[in-house]
C-alpha cells in the first residue's frame, strides 16, 4: 500500500472556468522521494494540501486521496486529526508567513504535542530541544526562548522542519521549501532535508518549480500543467527524453553550467488561469506542436510509452522525437 | 419646480448613476440630496411656523394638521425637522471645509519641507490628537459663551489633525514619485507643483474621510446642541430639538425627539456610506 | 526572557524614554490648557470672579496664577506648582475646592464608564469574532448592520431611546438619577451604560472583527492547522491572539471619547458625575472646574495610550524590537 495514494482527484471552485485539480493521481512509497514540477498556478500546492485535507474552502471534491490508508477526502475530523498529527506533515514555503510571529519558537514546536498529545511542557521542549539539533541549529535552549524576527529565514525554514517532524511523520510534504531563500542558504536546507529523509525512512513529496532541483533530489517526477498530471517518469528518464512538449519547454528554458552555451528558450505565453479553459489539451495554446484537428479534440489522457513506466499526456507522444525536432 | 431645477435634477440623476455602488449607496446619496434641499428652501417647505407654540395642540401625536405631532410647548415638529435641517447641516459643513483647508496645508507643507519641521509638526499633531472635538467645544463655549460660532472653530481645530495626518502621509508617498520630479527639474515652483499637481492625486482620498468625518462633527455638533450649549432656541436645530422634547418622552410623547434623533441617524449613515464608497472606489482604482 | 541582559537594558531604556516623552506631552498639553483662559475677552481674573465675590485670600491666589502683572512664564509656573499638589482652584457653584468638587463626584463616573468598558470589550470584542468567523453568512451581514447603525448612534439618540422605550414605556429600569445602595446603583448604571457604549462598540467590533479577518487569512494558521490541532485551538492561539494588536491599540483611543461622552449621559439622565459637573460649570459659568476637567480628560488619554504604548510588546514582541520609535 502506497503512502500516499492520490487517485483522479477533481477539485473545482465556484466561478471558474476549468477545476483547480483536474483528475490528478498520484503515489508515493514509503521512503521515496517523488517531485511535483510545474509553473504558478499549475495547481501543485493545491495537491500537496490536499494529502493533508487542506481543501480551498467552498471547493467540490471528487476521488480520493489516501495517507497510510485512511481517506482524507470525506473523511472525519477524527481521520483527519490522526493523519495531521501522526502520518504527514508539511514544510511551507515561506518560514516567516508560516511561524506566529507573536509567539517564541518553542510554543510552536510544542504546541501540538502539548495540546494534541497530552505531553508535559518538559517532556514538549526537551524533544523539541532535540528536533532542533536534528535540523542542526547550534544552541536549542536558547532558540526555543526566541521569536520568530530574531532568526534568519534559513534558520527558521530549520524551524519549520523541525515543527514538522515532532508528530514522527511517515509522509513529508515540501511546499517549495527553499523558493524564499537565497542559493547558499538553499543548498543547506536541502542537505538537511535529504539526510533527515533517509535516517528517517521518510516518503517526501517535494513541490517545485525548479526541474533541476527535482532531477537532483528524487526519485521520481510529476510534471503537472493547469490541473493535469502531463507527464510521470524517474529522474534519469525525464532528461534523457522527456516526452511532453512542456517539459521540453521547462528543460530548455532553465540555464546550466556544464555544457556548450544554447540560448535560452522560455515557454512563450502565459499558464492558463482558472478563469480560462480549452476544450482539448491545456497547453495547446503554447506549443509549438500543436495541431490542430487533433491536439482540440480533448484532454489527452497520460499513457505509457517506451519500455518503462514513464507516462506523458500528449496527442503527438507516440511519434519519434526526430519529427518533432524537425518542427522547431 | 422651475425649469433650471428639472435641469440640475436630471444632471444630478446621470451623475448619480456615475458614481455607481450598490443601492445602498445611491439611496444614501439621494437622502442626502433631499436633505441637502432641505437645508436650502426649508423655510420655504415647512408647512408652519416651527417656533409659533400652539398651546392649545400641545404633545398631539401624528395627525393631519401635524404630521409628526407637536412637542409640549405646541411647535409642530415637522416644520421645526424642516427647518432644523439647515442648522444642523451648515455647522458640520462649516467644521469639515475649515478643518480640509487647513488640514491639507498643514499636511502638504509639513510632508514638503521634511526633516525637522515635519518631525515637529508630526508631534503638534500627536498632542493635538489628546483633545477631543466636543471637548474643546464645551471648553470655547465655556470662554466664548453660548452659540455655535466659537465651538465650530473649536472643532475644526480638533478635526484638522485627522486631515492633516492623511495628507502628509499621502504627500510622503507621491513625492517619490517620479512625475513629481519631473515637474521639478522642468522649473516649476514647489508651491505650483504640489497644489496644481499633486493635490488633485491626492484629493479624492482626502474626500472620502472628509465626508465621513461630515458625520462625526455633526454628532458633535448635534451633542453640544443636546447639552443646551450649541444652538440656542428659538433657532429650530436637531440637537436642541431632542433636548427640549425629554419632558415629552417622560409623559409619554416621545416622537418631538425621537423624528430629529431618525434625522441624525439616518444623515450620519448615508454620510458613512457615500464616504466609505467613495474611499473603496478610490481603493480599488488605485490596486 | 531571551538574550539575556541587553535585550532587557533596551527594553528599558526604551520605557523610559517613553515615560519621558509622556511627561512632555503632559506638560505641554497642560500648557495649552493654562493659555486657553486668555483667549477669553478682557481680564482674565475677571472673567474668572465673574459677578462673585471671593475673598481676599483667594483673590491673591488667583492674581498669583493667572493676573496679567505677572510674566507668563510665572503664571504658568504657579499654576502647574497648584495642579501638582492637587489644588485646582475654587469653585465658586459648590463653595468647595474644585479637587473635592471633582472627587466626590467622580466615584459615580468611574463607575459608568468602568460598566460601558466591560460592555464594549464583551459585546464589542464578541460580536467582532463572531462576525469574523461566520464571514459571508447572514450573521456576518448582520453585525456590519449593527455596526454601521451603531457607528451613527451617538450617545444622546441612545439615551433618550433608551428612556422612552425601556425606561418609559416598558418600565424596566429607571430613568433618572444615580441611586442608593450597590444593586439600586447598578440597576440605575444599566441604561447610561448602554447608551455611553452604543458607538464605540460599533467601532471596536469593526475593528475586532477586520483584525480577525486579516489574521485568518495567515499562513501559519493554516500551517497549525496542518500539525493537526482543532479549529477552536487555533482561531483562539493564532487568530485572536494575533488580532488583539489593533484591538487594544483602539481601546486606549477610546478613553476621552468615552469620558467626554459621559457629559451626555449624565445630563441626560440626571446623574450627578464628572461629565454633568463640566456642563453645570459651563452653564454657571465656573471655569476653573472646567478646567481641570478638560486637563484631566486630556491627561488620562495621554497616561492611558502610554501605558498602551508600553504593554504593547507583550502583545506584540516585534514591537520592542523596533524600539520606541513613533
Amino acid at each position: 500500500m502506497a503512502l500516499l495514494d492520490i487517485t483522479s482527484l477533481r477539485v473545482e471552485l465556484p466561478g471558474t472556468a476549468r477545476p483547480v485539480l483536474d483528475g490528478v493521481s498520484l503515489t508515493v512509497a514509503a521512503g521515496e522521494v517523488v517531485a511535483l514540477v510545474g509553473e504558478s498556478g499549475s495547481g501543485k500546492s493545491v495537491t500537496a494540501r490536499a494529502a493533508l485535507g487542506l481543501f480551498p474552502p467552498r471547493a467540490r471534491i471528487t476521488g480520493d486521496v489516501r495517507v497510510d490508508g485512511t481517506s482524507l477526502v470525506g473523511g472525519s475530523a477524527a481521520d483527519l486529526s490522526a493523519v495531521r498529527s501522526g502520518k504527514a506533515s508539511m514544510i511551507f514555503q515561506d518560514p516567516r508567513a508560516g511561524i506566529n510571529p507573536v509567539r517564541r519558537i518553542g510554543d510552536f514546536l510544542t504546541e501540538s504535542l502539548r495540546l494534541s498529545e497530552g505531553w508535559s511542557k518538559g517532556r514538549a521542549e526537551a524533544r523539541a530541544a532535540e528536533l532542533l539539533t536534528a535540523v542542526g541549529m547550534p544552541d536549542p535552549p536558547r532558540h526555543l526562548r526566541q521569536y520568530p524576527h530574531e532568526l534568519s529565514g534559513g534558520m527558521l525554514q530549520r524551524v519549520m522542519i523541525a515543527g514538522a517532524l515532532a508528530a514522527e511523520p511517515a509522509l513529508l510534504l515540501c511546499d517549495e521549501p527553499t523558493t524564499a531563500l537565497d542559493v547558499t542558504t538553499q543548498a543547506e536546507i536541502l542537505a538537511v532535508l535529504g539526510r533527515l529523509q533517509r535516517e528517517r525512512g521518510l516518503g517526501m513529496l517535494l513541490i517545485t518549480h525548479d526541474i533541476d532541483l527535482a532531477a537532483a533530489t528524487s526519485d521520481r517526477i510529476y510534471v503537472m500543467y493547469a490541473g493535469r498530471i502531463v507527464e510521470t517518469a524517474t529522474a534519469a528518464e525525464l532528461f534523457a527524453a522527456p516526452r511532453h512538449p512542456y517539459t521540453r519547454g521547462l528543460l530548455e528554458s532553465t540555464p546550466t553550467l556544464d555544457g556548450p552555451l544554447v540560448r535560452l528558450t522560455p515557454v512563450p505565453g502565459v499558464p492558463l488561469g482558472l478563469l480560462e479553459s480549452t476544450p482539448g489539451c491545456a497547453f495547446m495554446p503554447r506549443c509549438r506542436h500543436a495541431t490542430a484537428g487533433l491536439c482540440d479534440q480533448g484532454p489527452p489522457p497520460l499513457e505509457t510509452y517506451g519500455t518503462g513506466a514513464a507516462t506523458a499526456a500528449c496527442w503527438r507522444a507516440h511519434e519519434p522525437l526526430h519529427t518533432q525536432e524537425a518542427e522547431r | 419646480m422651475t425649469n433650471s431645477d428639472a435641469v440640475t435634477g436630471r444632471t444630478r440623476l446621470r451623475r448619480l448613476r456615475l458614481l455607481g455602488g450598490t443601492p445602498l449607496v445611491r439611496i444614501s446619496a439621494v437622502i442626502l440630496v433631499l436633505f441637502v434641499l432641505a437645508a436650502a428652501f426649508g423655510p420655504w417647505l415647512a408647512p408652519q411656523d416651527p417656533t409659533f407654540g400652539d398651546l392649545d395642540n400641545t404633545l398631539v401625536g401624528p395627525s393631519a394638521a401635524h404630521w409628526l405631532g407637536t412637542d409640549q410647548g405646541g411647535h409642530d415638529t415637522f416644520s421645526a425637522l424642516i427647518e432644523g435641517t439647515r442648522t444642523s447641516l451648515v455647522g458640520p459643513l462649516a467644521v469639515v471645509l475649515s478643518s480640509t483647508a487647513a488640514g491639507i496645508a498643514v499636511g502638504l507643507f509639513s510632508a514638503w519641507c521634511g526633516g525637522w519641521v515635519d518631525a515637529a509638526v508630526s508631534r503638534v499633531l500627536d498632542i493635538l490628537f489628546a483633545f477631543p472635538s466636543l471637548l474643546l467645544a464645551i471648553l470655547a463655549v465655556a470662554l466664548f459663551g453660548k452659540g455655535i460660532t466659537a465651538p465650530v472653530l473649536a472643532m475644526a481645530v480638533a478635526y484638522m489633525p485627522y486631515t492633516a495626518r492623511l495628507v502628509r502621509g499621502l504627500t510622503v508617498q507621491e513625492k517619490t514619485r517620479p512625475y513629481i520630479a519631473a515637474y521639478q527639474v522642468q522649473g516649476h515652483s514647489p508651491v505650483f507643483t504640489a497644489v496644481q499637481r499633486l493635490l488633485p492625486n491626492i484629493g479624492p482620498t482626502v474626500l472620502a474621510q472628509s465626508t465621513v468625518n461630515f458625520g462625526y462633527a455633526l454628532l458633535d455638533l448635534a451633542a453640544l446642541s443636546f447639552l443646551g450649549l450649541g444652538v440656542q432656541p428659538p433657532t429650530p436645530d436637531w440637537g436642541a430639538m431632542i433636548n427640549q422634547a425629554q419632558a415629552a418622552i417622560l409623559q409619554g410623547q416621545p416622537l418631538s425627539a425621537i423624528a430629529p434623533a431618525t434625522a441624525v441617524v439616518v444623515v450620519v449613515v448615508a454620510f458613512n456610506v457615500v464616504g466609505e464608497h467613495l474611499g473603496d472606489r478610490l481603493a480599488g482604482r488605485e490596486s | 526572557m531571551s538574550a539575556g541582559p541587553g535585550r532587557v537594558r533596551a527594553i528599558a531604556r526604551a520605557a523610559l524614554r517613553r515615560i519621558a516623552g509622556m511627561a512632555a506631552t503632559l506638560l505641554v498639553t497642560s500648557f495649552l490648557v493654562f493659555s486657553s483662559l486668555y483667549l477669553a475677552p478682557g481680564d482674565p481674573v475677571s472673567f474668572l470672579i465673574r459677578g462673585r465675590s471671593p475673598n481676599p485670600a483667594e483673590l491673591v491666589t488667583l492674581r498669583h496664577r493667572y493676573g496679567l502683572e505677572k510674566p507668563f512664564p510665572v503664571r504658568y509656573w504657579n499654576w502647574l506648582d497648584g495642579v501638582l499638589h492637587g489644588d485646582f482652584g475654587q469653585s465658586y457653584l459648590f463653595h468647595q475646592s474644585v479637587a473635592a468638587v471633582i472627587w466626590s463626584r467622580l466615584p459615580s463616573t468611574l463607575l459608568l464608564v468602568g460598566v460601558s468598558t466591560l460592555m464594549i470589550a464583551v459585546v464589542g470584542v464578541g460580536a467582532g469574532v463572531v462576525g469574523a468567523l461566520r464571514h459571508g453568512t447572514r450573521t456576518d451581514s448582520t453585525v456590519l448592520l449593527l455596526v454601521t447603525l451603531g457607528a451613527a448612534v451617538p450617545s444622546f439618540v441612545a439615551a433618550i431611546l433608551l428612556r422612552s422605550v425601556l425606561g418609559v414605556r416598558l418600565g424596566w429600569f429607571p430613568t433618572i438619577g444615580n441611586g442608593t445602595g450597590t444593586l439600586d446603583r447598578l440597576h440605575h448604571i444599566v441604561l447610561p451604560a448602554i447608551a455611553l457604549s452604543v458607538t464605540f462598540m460599533a467601532l471596536v467590533t469593526r475593528v475586532t472583527r477586520s483584525a480577525m479577518l486579516d489574521e485568518l487569512r495567515r499562513e501559519h494558521v493554516e500551517v497549525a492547522l496542518s500539525r493537526g490541532l482543532p479549529r477552536r485551538t487555533v482561531v483562539r492561539r493564532h487568530v485572536f491572539r494575533n488580532a488583539l494588536g489593533p484591538v487594544v491599540t483602539v481601546s486606549g483611543l477610546l478613553v476621552s471619547g468615552m469620558l467626554v461622552s459621559t457629559a451626555i449621559v449624565e445630563t441626560a439622565f440626571g446623574m450627578s458625575g464628572i461629565g454633568s459637573l463640566l456642563v453645570q460649570s459651563v452653564d454657571e459659568l465656573d471655569f476653573q472646574v472646567v478646567q481641570a476637567i478638560v486637563l484631566l480628560v486630556v491627561a488620562a488619554f495621554v497616561v492611558v495610550n502610554t501605558l498602551v504604548d508600553l504593554l504593547y510588546p507583550l502583545i506584540d514582541p516585534r514591537v520592542a524590537a523596533a524600539g520606541s520609535a513613533r
